[in-house]
């Protein structure tokens, strides 16, 4: 059944975190906008089935059974991953691609897309970031600076809310913050003894989208204080951390400007060759298989960043035989990711007399040490550590006590504490890392099946083989023992931080986007989504593509009002 | 992302490596889906006295039994396990039941939670021998039955609220508190 309406001022591909906010801005605006999305719809509180299940009312504790482990060998491995979210991520078998090297594609299909079960940890890129491929030689330059996007981070941080301490760290510039979350005992420690023997080694208290203090713009959006179950993915029933189901999609829909479609695969978008722009897109509707076409005036494609790339790939005209706006050839190139191979941790004696109250959802960071502003090891780019202290439940019993009465009641107790590190490192973009589509396999839409020939490169290695060296010492300094480390050796993607694919640029020779996010030769197109991203830093990326998002659409209405677009 | 969200995942499976992952992880594929029912009515039975000889009732907190360890583990085993380890689990019931009849010249069910725990405790040390030879072989069947019976107690209501403390909606985190010796660890 068609919808009424086909037209509108603008039409956002895709409802995850960029997408959501593109449509919170977009309608906010002004502009009547729909938003398409491939997945179901999820409604917030409506459509979160497990957010108040308690441990023992998941049939299998939160394991899968053997037939879906067996059937989803992919998707079982994403982080946060169970019997709890299973319904907010893809299965395998629905949505194949083309692995020409390993690389592990994790989607969430749904209204609200992975803004569901994403990690939230929010820091800022430091200008350091923004310069670096351009200074030190390893890429094309970002076509903006700290300074251009600084604002736009406040505007994100205020409305999502974003916990954290001002710590003004060189490598992690400070942002508009809700209150941060306690340190444990251990931790408070950690970091001071890091900070003493390195002297420039900085621990700090996660930036995390968690309302620890909801602002009047939070209890707005119908969002609460977090609670400090540590059970986001499920969907917060508190609204006590940022997605966009709870937040941007909702307040969208406030303005009456917001139209959203679920089950709504974008084939293409679709070129016109009079006027020099987008006309609009084909849709076909999952369920009916029906081809649909919507026309706009603006176009945010924010289908997730292989996604994204996919869509453009596809978007074939005689203008544009390579895909829109590819006459550089640059399209589906330079697609990086995060290196989160390295592993760490140890056991800390003491503090036996101290504990913690509620489920911490957030984690330390250890901010970037490595080629901050300047050249100094023998790989390039940096790497952001995760990190904390815990205690779990007792491991061990008593010598010779390991089953009955005695063995239960040691097991109830708290037992020794210990301490964890992983690193989320740069890596760096290059034309072999590529996707493309597939000649030959489609989908069960008739769409090209995506090809990644993504890999891990020696500046992966020397830079995992440094954290690990790393690790194990901050470990010992921190005054651990029994440290292990480990490489995961973990194929790229399961970072769940692609990035690249339509990169942005200041020479439409090498890139696909402007400094507003516009296709150099399609300029009522704007990307904001990973897709968009030059090189990847080393901080948690998604905050980044939400402030894109919010200063690229500020700009598309402002060229919209101006006639312009 | 949130990496400890996945170690959070971990620690509700047991805390420890989980038997089947590995197998899994590593593309051993079973072969075909079991089309009977792995355990019988006697067979819960059976393994709610196991669980409940490894974690018995005391003073103030139930045992595995009352926990309804012997039905977790059938739903566990059957639904979750790799078919080579289902084997081993059902063979490990069956030395149990063997080794009771030669010893005490009864079935499992007959003999006194005594005589279980007697009987138990030395298949363990079989068991932790069998770990501690770091064996790459298949795992003891009597550690499965252990962290079956952990984990499922643990993380039942019973277990979770009465030999836990189990806190559904926090409120707040607290990062640094003082800790009493004997207080229990917060359930998941």
């Amino acid at each position: 059944m068609p919808d009424q309406n086909t037209t509108f001022d603008a039409i956002v591909i895709g409802s995850g975190i960029s997408g959501g906010w593109a449509a919170k801005e977009l309608c906010e605006q002004g502009l009547k906008t729909l938003v398409l999305e491939r997945g179901r719809d999820v409604k917030h509180l409506k459509d979160y089935p497990t957010a108040n299940m308690r441990p023992w009312e998941f049939k299998h504790r939160g394991w899968m059974d053997r037939q879906f482990r067996e059937e989803n060998p992919l998707i079982t491995k994403a982080a946060g991953f169970g019997e709890d979210t299973a319904h907010f991520f893809i299965k395998d078998a629905d949505h194949p691609y083309v692995q020409e090297k390993p690389f592990d594609w994790i989607r969430g299909y749904q209204v609200g897309g992975k803004s569901i079960i994403w990690g939230r940890a929010c820091q800022r890129w430091s200008n350091h970031e923004f310069s670096a491929p351009q200074k030190m030689g390893y890429g094309i330059d970002w076509p903006i600076r700290y300074d251009d996007i600084a604002p736009w981070y406040s505007h994100v941080e205020k409305f999502i809310g974003v916990c954290g301490n001002k710590d003004g760290i060189e490598a992690m510039p400070d942002g508009e913050f809700l209150p941060p979350f306690d340190m444990n005992c251990v931790e408070k420690d950690l970091k001071q003894r890091i900070l003493d023997h390195y002297g420039n080694r900085h621990v700090v208290q996660g930036r995390w989208a968690q309302l620890s203090q909801p602002t009047e713009l939070h209890l707005q959006q119908g969002r609460g204080k977090c609670m400090a179950r540590n059970m986001c993915m499920r969907g917060c029933p508190f609204g006590g951390y940022f997605s966009s189901v709870a937040s941007t999609l909702p307040w969208a829909e406030k303005t009456g400007n917001l139209t959203v479609r679920p089950f709504s695969v974008v084939h293409s978008i679709l070129y016109d060759e009079k006027t020099g722009k987008a006309s609009g897109v084909r849709v076909i509707d999952t369920n009916t298989r029906e081809e649909f076409e919507y026309s706009a005036r603006v176009i945010f494609l924010n289908a997730s960043a292989l996604n994204s790339t996919l869509i453009l790939l596809n978007s074939k005209s005689e203008r544009f035989p390579n895909g829109l706006g590819n006459d550089s050839g640059v399209l589906g190139k330079y697609v990086a990711f995060h290196n989160y191979r390295g592993w760490a941790g140890g056991d800390i004696d003491g503090y036996l007399d101290t504990y913690y109250y509620g489920r911490n959802p957030t984690e330390l960071i250890l901010a970037n040490y490595r080629n901050l502003g300047k050249q100094e090891m023998d790989f390039i780019g940096g790497y952001t550590i995760f990190m904390g202290a815990y205690r779990s439940r007792n491991g061990e019993a008593p010598p010779g006590v390991s089953i009955g009465a005695a063995y239960k009641e040691a097991r109830s107790v708290p037992g020794n504490w210990a301490v964890y590190m992983y690193m989320q490192g740069e890596t760096i973009p290059k034309a072999t890392n590529r996707v493309y589509l597939s000649p030959d396999k489609k989908d069960q839409w008739g769409i090209p099946l995506l090809v990644t020939d993504v890999g891990y490169d020696d500046n992966d290695e020397k830079m995992v083989a440094d954290f690990l060296a790393q690790a194990r010492e901050m470990l010992e300094v921190a005054g651990c023992r029994n440290i292990h480390s480990n490489d995961s050796q973990q194929a790229p993607g399961l970072d769940i931080h692609e990035m690249g694919g339509a990169r942005m640029g200041r020479d439409p020779s090498t890139s696909m986007l402007n400094e507003w996010n516009q296709l150099h030769h399609c300029k009522n197109v704007f990307v904001t989504d990973g897709a968009c991203m030059t090189s990847t830093g080393n901080q948690s990326p998604s905050i980044l593509y939400m402030a894109l998002t919010a200063r690229a659409a500020t700009y598309a209405v402002e060229q919209v009002k101006a006639g312009a677009l | 992302m949130n990496r400890r969200e996945a170690m959070t995942t971990g620690t509700l499976l047991a805390g420890g490596a989980i038997v089947g992952l590995q197998a899994f992880l590593s593309g051993c594929k079973p072969t075909a889906a079991v089309a009977e029912e792995l355990f019988t009515p006697e067979d819960v039975a059976f393994l709610d006295e196991v669980s409940d000889t490894i974690y018995p009732a005391t003073g103030s907190t139930p045992g595995a039994k009352d926990a309804g360890v012997g039905e977790f583990m059938k739903t566990i085993v059957t639904d979750c396990y790799e078919e080579s380890d289902q084997g081993i689990f059902k063979a490990g019931m069956a030395d149990i039941r063997d080794r009771c009849k030669a010893g005490f010249g009864k079935s499992f069910m007959e003999i006194s939670p005594d005589q279980r725990l007697e009987l138990l405790t030395a298949i363990d040390g079989e068991a932790r021998a069998h770990s501690e030879s770091g064996s790459d072989g298949p795992e003891h069947y009597f550690n499965m039955m252990k962290q079956l019976t952990d984990w499922g107690y643990f993380t039942s209501q019973r277990g979770a609220t009465e030999a836990l403390r189990y806190v559904e909606i926090p409120g707040y985190y607290q990062g640094c508190i003082p800790y009493t010796e004997g207080e229990r660890a917060w359930a998941l």
